[in-house]
């Protein structure tokens, strides 16, 4: 991979840190007056999803990370490994373990399509789309004519989230879900 | 639409107006606006300052000549105070190669002047009455260096030992990597934790750095550590101007260039051409004075409350 050097930074390049691959999110120039320049940067560690903030002398560089972000639709879990494939005609299947998965695990549903972050070839990570729809499997009956109450109750999904949701929803309603918040938007249309 | 200016028209407004009444307030003051090259056969020799260099062809003459766009019109006003000037002001353009980001752009405008006869203090007086009349901003604060470290990061900048502002950056800045000098420690300290929290309620003079940084500024010595004699202005924590006690005498100057050309040299960095039309002047006599040079991109951004750059000047470098 190429390095980047200071004067390469933007967001969106990708590089080596402290043995993860991470994305710069944001890039500021810092310079006192007469003083020495530093590059500021806010990165994103694809490995953990965590933030971290760091500052680059000029002319500073890092090593590029072999990092690339694609579209694949979820097949199914054999326990291990969740199956992937891509979206472009090529059929061609990834198996991401649990760590890449992580989170969004509460939020899979076959045929739905995610983004999967390859590294050196294999799945690092994999982000869900803003909103999924997804069936309850259980939760306390509906109660009727509560709608303007706006009082909630937890409701398991098919994939093992909980969530919680308004008092009229029932056992087997499909929900429209936001996958940032973990939140209820409302019942899927259709 | 990289073609339209990245500013607002009401930006061009305010700064046409910014423009008028930083003439009238000179006037006023009698103070005499002039103008000095762009284009000068030598610059700054500062480590951390990169002129922006062009080759210029003259008749009769064989070959290029190496010029530089200045970084700041100081030499050449210099000049203008030892030939007898008195009070002078100007706005200009200044070049700074390499620094580009949401409050840097490598040509900026800069209103600088010079005032013989005028103490530190005095200058700093002035300036707070340009900040109120110009841009209604509330007479500043004034704290030391040495105040601000103390409160903000409780370290004493001048007493700490090398070591201990080197762990300090690393733990505040996350920076990596070693070979980073005092100054630098300093730098980031400030520019990382300290500079976005001064002038924030009201401006402040941040006065007495460190001789390290002194520049073209005096020194003296207080309680036992040497003080460089300049003061930078903060507003919204956004460094607006800075001004100094100016050095005027001549072979100080010149032992500085040489000082300076020497660390470029170990950086790997091109040596500077000394400008001796300067050291001759200050051989000639400056009466002893005192300068500041303003950002006025800046102070407008603070006049605007905007964080960009690209909101007060129409065509930045990436439209330029």
């Amino acid at each position: 991979m190429a390095n980047y050097s200071t004067n390469e930074f933007k967001s969106g390049v990708k590089v080596m840190l402290e043995g993860d691959p991470c994305a710069m999110l944001e890039v500021e120039f810092v310079k006192p007056g007469k003083g020495q320049a530093f590059s500021r940067v806010k990165l994103r560690n694809l490995r953990t999803g965590r933030v971290w903030e760091r500052t680059f002398k000029s002319g500073e560089s890092l090593e590029g990370a072999d990092v690339i972000e694609l579209d694949m639709e979820y097949l199914y879990s054999d326990g291990e490994f969740w199956h992937f494939m891509l979206t472009d005609g090529s059929f061609e299947q990834y198996g991401a373990d649990e760590t890449a998965v992580g989170d969004c695990k509460l939020w899979l549903k076959e045929q739905v399509v995610y983004a999967v972050t390859l590294y050196n070839g294999a799945p690092l990570s994999v982000t869900p789309p803003n909103f999924v729809d997804l069936e309850v499997v259980e939760t306390d009956p509906g109660l009727k004519g509560d709608t303007a109450q706006g009082g909630t109750k937890p409701a398991t999904l098919s994939t093992g989230a909980v969530v919680n949701v308004p008092l009229f929803v029932n056992i087997g309603e499909v929900l429209k879900l936001d996958t940032r918040t973990g939140e209820y938007v409302s019942r899927a249309k259709g | 639409m990289s073609w339209r200016p990245s500013c607002q028209l009401a930006a061009l407004r305010l700064r046409a107006d910014i423009l008028a009444a930083t003439r009238c307030f000179f006037a006023e003051r009698s103070v005499l606006e002039v103008e000095t090259p762009l284009l000068s056969y030598s610059t700054a020799t500062d480590l951390h300052l990169a002129s922006v260099s062009a080759q210029v062809d003259l008749p009769h003459q064989q070959g290029s000549k190496q010029m530089f766009l200045q970084t700041s019109p100081e030499f050449a006003m210099k000049r203008l105070l030892a030939a007898g000037s008195g009070a002078i002001y100007q706005t200009t353009k200044s070049f700074r190669n390499g620094e580009s980001g949401i409050r840097h752009n490598p040509e900026f405008t800069m209103l600088e002047w010079y005032r013989p006869g005028f103490s530190l203090s005095e200058l700093m007086s002035e300036v707070a009455d340009y900040l109120s009349v110009v841009a209604k901003l509330d007479k500043p604060d004034v704290i030391t260096y040495q105040q601000a470290f103390l409160q903000y990061l409780n370290i004493d900048p001048h007493r700490a030992d090398e070591q201990t502002l080197f762990q300090l950056a690393k733990q505040k800045t996350g920076i990596s990597g070693d070979g980073l000098s005092r100054d630098d420690c300093l730098d980031l300290l400030l520019t990382h934790c300290i500079e976005s929290k001064l002038g924030c309620e009201k401006p402040v003079f941040m006065i007495e750095y460190p001789a390290s940084q002194a520049s073209l500024a005096n020194i003296k010595e207080i309680d036992g550590i040497k003080l460089a004699q300049r003061f930078e202005l903060y507003a919204n924590g956004l460094e607006l101007a800075n001004g100094y006690d100016e050095l005027i005498d001549a072979d100080e100057q010149l032992h500085r260039f040489k000082a300076d050309n020497k660390a470029r040299k170990l950086d790997g960095l091109p040596e500077i051409p000394i400008d001796h039309h300067l050291i001759e002047a200050l051989k000639s006599g400056l009466i002893k004075c005192s300068g500041v040079a303003l950002g006025m991109d800046r102070l407008q951004m603070v006049i605007q409350k905007t964080s960009s750059i690209d909101d007060v000047i129409a065509f930045p470098v990436g439209r330029a």
